[in-house]
């Protein structure tokens, strides 16, 4: 099996503002997010031979980017794959390079999802199709229970479970105080994510992330090709996907205090990127914060940290903005909302910016190998995507 | 014999304080949950009643109530997939009809002896509107009964004799379309109405039977008000301790399902060798005869247990908003998509029979049924395994606030004795009582559609039986 290891690269990225875009049309976010790329990447549109997009919700076809951009008769693929659709988009115009059949690709990650309320989340399908059996409310519920069962197992008590969990809320959000493109830029504290009311028990409301609108866009090519657009382009070193068959719900006795998909994604890029030590190898992370019940989960699984140590970790900083390994750098979803096909690309813009020393005030000083993480589904099916990023050498 | 094989009665979690109906009224009436109507309360009694029974062996159900939630459309139909009945069975409503239980029985007991069925389960519940603050409101209650009829070497009971009167009052009556119940002056209803025809069935059976009052150990009445129970000595020549207590103040009137309950009642406390009434009204009245011969021996909850389980609801309005008399806010409620009954018929195993399967390979139980086994992956290789009448354990849960709707949903992972796990919501419990490990046993409830209303398989924290 080949791998995808410094086989395609990132020459250009654009990323809209994130938020509750009342007066910006998917047009304006398309737009925006791609003529950012262009510019980025200061490459004529024309020179674009394919295009893939990633969208959940909204969009159902390939000329969603085709009218905006007047793109000319270009191949242009959706891709859903619930929280993973931008990444997935990312990781299929990947493989078309890397195929040698195109040279110059764009991906597009982009999701309006305020025009819906929050019935945008889950009102595709025909009840029961399903989950018939539980209230067809927001995801929260379907994380919560992850929260209940974490406690439970390794003997957090519920003020102790709290406190780790809103210390990741007030991580993210201090820094989403950097990062201009973010839905929140505030600073809270342990005491308001600690009391902040209860959404489902036991997250609260600082425990989850914004539901918000957005775009953002990457220009790939083949590594050969990427020194006519720039010297410090960013190398693609692997990307895992991992799709769950449901073993968590039909299996009685699977724990709830790992996500199966998680490890299994990550193996796969880890194996493509030649990663041992996660800890030492990786300095930046983006992973997916839907809740920060799932963000100290995903620290396990990554290998970011042992067993029932997220906890520790996360209380002696590990995952802060200058610690060891910096966890959502950016403010992650926590900050940014989650537009669902919008957020992996997101993420990877983040990632690049590093790399590119563009960060401002949230420059890391060592990058090192960049990952992002997103995970969306449910119980036992989980998508899972994880890519890793690295500097040219 | 042909005779009574089993019974189950049920009485909902919840009891309104009658003092919020009006200031001073004192005691309580049981009420269905805001996600309980006849048909889960019927499925619930019939469950009790089923303890022990193969349910292959049922030949025919009889649904008895005044309030299903369907004018066209059988409801026994729902009740016999809830309760994973064959298929080749006979099933059938009686409504409209506030003695619909003792006519369910009679029926019953004619299928049996006439041969055309083995065994018969007939089922009763009622859960009745009267307009808020009325004297129905007050006096009535939710509830409802099972009795399985049947050819049986040892039944609990026999009946020996049954007397019924036919009568055209318009004293209590609902028309098509209604939500509330009409009545007539009180003296007309009582004086006329209920102790008239009731003593001259009593008095029809008596002298049928060439027996008298004092040959009787207990009588269940329905009644509508205490003060019918308390005049009915004077009807029939009982005395006010031989009748069964008809629960005001703690039940109601449950109508349909009330003097099936009250028999269930009565047979709990009874001796072998007991002889007891049952009569009914509306319309009419049946009075039967029953000869007590042994005890219902198969673990069904008792009355009494019935009775100490409660929880008091003390607001008016959420009383209100549970039978969709004061509306709720729906500006954060969920979005409940349109139902498809083409995914409901498909799933109907699953949902409404609540049956998972058993690899047949490698033994492995799960919920919803599959093609392909999630353990040992072999294809198509499955026994149906049912999951409603099994325990559970809580393996996780929330408490989802933003779900919107009456109540707090608590949904939950749980995981099922013999295997399988299934997410569902704990219900009859509050967000303090959820707790991991928790012990549970499921009940079918209304699911999210009102209109057509839909039934799911619900979690609710485990009572064993005394």
């Amino acid at each position: 099996m080949e791998s995808l290891k410094d086989k395609v690269a990132i020459v250009g990225m654009g990323c809209t503002q994130f938020g509750e875009l009342w007066e910006k049309s998917e047009e304006d976010l398309i737009v925006e997010a791609a003529y950012e790329a262009y510019e980025d990447a200061g490459i004529d549109p024309k020179r674009i031979q394919a295009a893939w997009l990633g969208n959940v919700r909204t969009a159902m076809r390939g000329s969603a980017l085709a009218i905006p951009l007047k793109l000319d008769y270009i191949p242009v693929t959706r891709v859903e794959n619930q929280c993973c659709a931008g990444t997935d988009a990312f990781r299929n115009a990947c493989f078309a390079i890397a195929a040698g059949v195109y040279d110059i690709v764009l991906v597009i990650g982009f999701e309006k999802l305020k025009d819906g309320g929050p019935e945008r989340l889950t009102a595709r399908y025909n009840y029961p199709d399903i989950f018939p059996q539980v209230p067809i409310g927001l995801p929260a519920q379907e994380f919560a229970l992850k929260g209940t069962r974490y406690f439970h197992d390794y003997g957090l008590s519920f003020e102790e479970g709290k406190k780790m969990l809103s210390r990741i809320a007030v991580k993210n959000h201090h820094n989403g105080t950097m990062s201009p493109k973010a839905q929140f830029r505030r600073e809270i504290t342990l005491e308001q994510a600690m009391k902040a009311p209860m959404i489902a028990t036991p997250l609260g409301l600082l425990d989850a992330c914004g539901v918000s609108d957005g775009a953002a866009a990457a220009i790939i090519t083949r590594p050969e090709l990427a020194k006519e657009f720039r010297d410090d382009y960013i190398l693609v070193k692997g990307i895992g996907l991992a799709c769950g068959p449901k073993e968590a719900q039909l299996q009685a006795g699977q724990d709830f205090i790992h996500f199966e998909e998680n490890i299994r994604a990550a193996q796969a890029a880890y194996r493509e990127a030649g990663i041992t030590d996660p800890l030492k190898e990786i300095g930046i992370a983006e992973l997916h914060d839907c809740f920060t019940i799932t963000e100290a989960i995903t620290y396990e699984d990554l290998g970011f940290c042992p067993r029932g140590k997220a906890k520790e970790f996360v209380e002696a900083g590990v995952f802060d903005i200058d610690g060891e390994l910096g966890v959502n750098t950016d403010g992650g979803l926590k900050c940014f909302g989650h537009p669902l096909g919008a957020s992996g690309i997101r993420m990877i813009y983040e990632i690049y910016k590093q790399m590119q020393y563009k960060a401002g005030q949230r420059q890391r000083k060592k990058v090192r190998l960049g990952l992002t993480h997103n995970l969306g589904g449910t119980t036992g099916s989980y998508t899972v995507s994880v890519a890793i990023f690295g500097q040219k050498d | 014999m042909v005779g009574i094989i089993s019974y189950g009665g049920y009485i909902p979690l919840w009891r309104l304080s009658r003092s919020a109906i009006a200031a001073g009224l004192k005691g309580e009436k049981a009420i269905a949950g805001f996600d309980e109507d006849s048909i889960t309360m019927a499925v619930a009694a019939a469950a009790e009643c089923l303890k022990g029974v193969d349910r292959n062996d049922i030949d025919a159900l009889i649904l008895c109530s005044t309030t299903l939630p369907y004018v066209e459309k059988q409801s026994a139909a729902i009740l016999a997939r809830a309760l994973d009945l064959r298929k080749d069975i006979l099933t059938t409503d009686i409504t409209g009809c506030l003695r619909g239980g003792t006519i369910g029985l009679r029926i019953a007991l004619d299928m049996v002896k006439s041969g055309s069925a083995k065994n018969v389960l007939i089922a009763a519940a009622d859960c009745r509107l009267g307009v808020p603050e009325s004297g129905v409101e007050r006096e009535s209650g939710d509830g409802a009964a099972a009795f399985l009829i049947g050819e049986t070497e040892k039944p609990v009971a026999t009946v020996k004799g049954q007397y019924s009167v036919s009568s055209e009052l318009m004293d209590v009556w609902r028309s098509n379309g209604e939500t509330f119940i009409n009545t007539e002056e009180d003296r007309f209803i009582e004086d006329e109405g209920y102790l008239k025809i009731v003593g001259q069935a009593v008095k029809g059976l008596f002298s049928s039977q060439g027996l008298s009052a004092k040959d009787f150990a207990k009588a269940a009445f329905y009644a509508p008000s205490p003060r019918c129970y308390q005049a009915l000595p004077g009807t029939t020549g009982l005395k006010l301790d031989q009748i069964q207590d008809p629960l005001f103040g703690k039940v109601g009137n449950t109508g349909t399902a009330h003097a099936l309950m009250l028999l269930a009642a009565a047979l709990e406390g009874a001796k072998i060798g007991d002889r007891l009434l049952v009569a009914s009204y509306g319309d009419g009245s049946d009075a039967l005869m029953l000869e007590v011969n042994g005890p219902n021996n198969n673990g069904q909850r008792t009355f009494a247990s019935y009775m100490d389980n409660k929880k008091i609801v003390e607001d008016y309005r959420r009383y209100l908003k549970w039978r969709g008399i004061l509306p709720l806010d729906k500006s954060r409620a969920t979005v409940i998509p349109k139902v498809s009954m083409k995914a409901l018929m498909r799933r109907q195993e699953e949902l409404l029979s609540m049956n998972g399967v058993k690899c047949r390979a490698c033994g492995t139980v799960q919920y919803p049924p599959q093609r392909v086994c999630t353990k040992c992956r072999t294809k198509d290789e499955f026994d149906k395994v049912r999951l409603s009448d099994k325990k559970g354990v809580v393996y996780s849960w929330s408490a989802d606030f933003g779900a919107g709707g009456m109540e707090l949903p608590i949904p939950t992972m749980t995981d099922v004795e013999g295997g399988g796990r299934v997410f569902c919501i704990l219900c009859d419990a509050s967000q303090e009582e959820a707790k991991v490990g928790m012990p549970v046993e499921f009940t079918l409830r209304r699911g999210y559609s009102q209109a057509p209303p839909d039934y799911i398989w619900k979690a609710k924290p485990a009572i064993t039986a005394e």
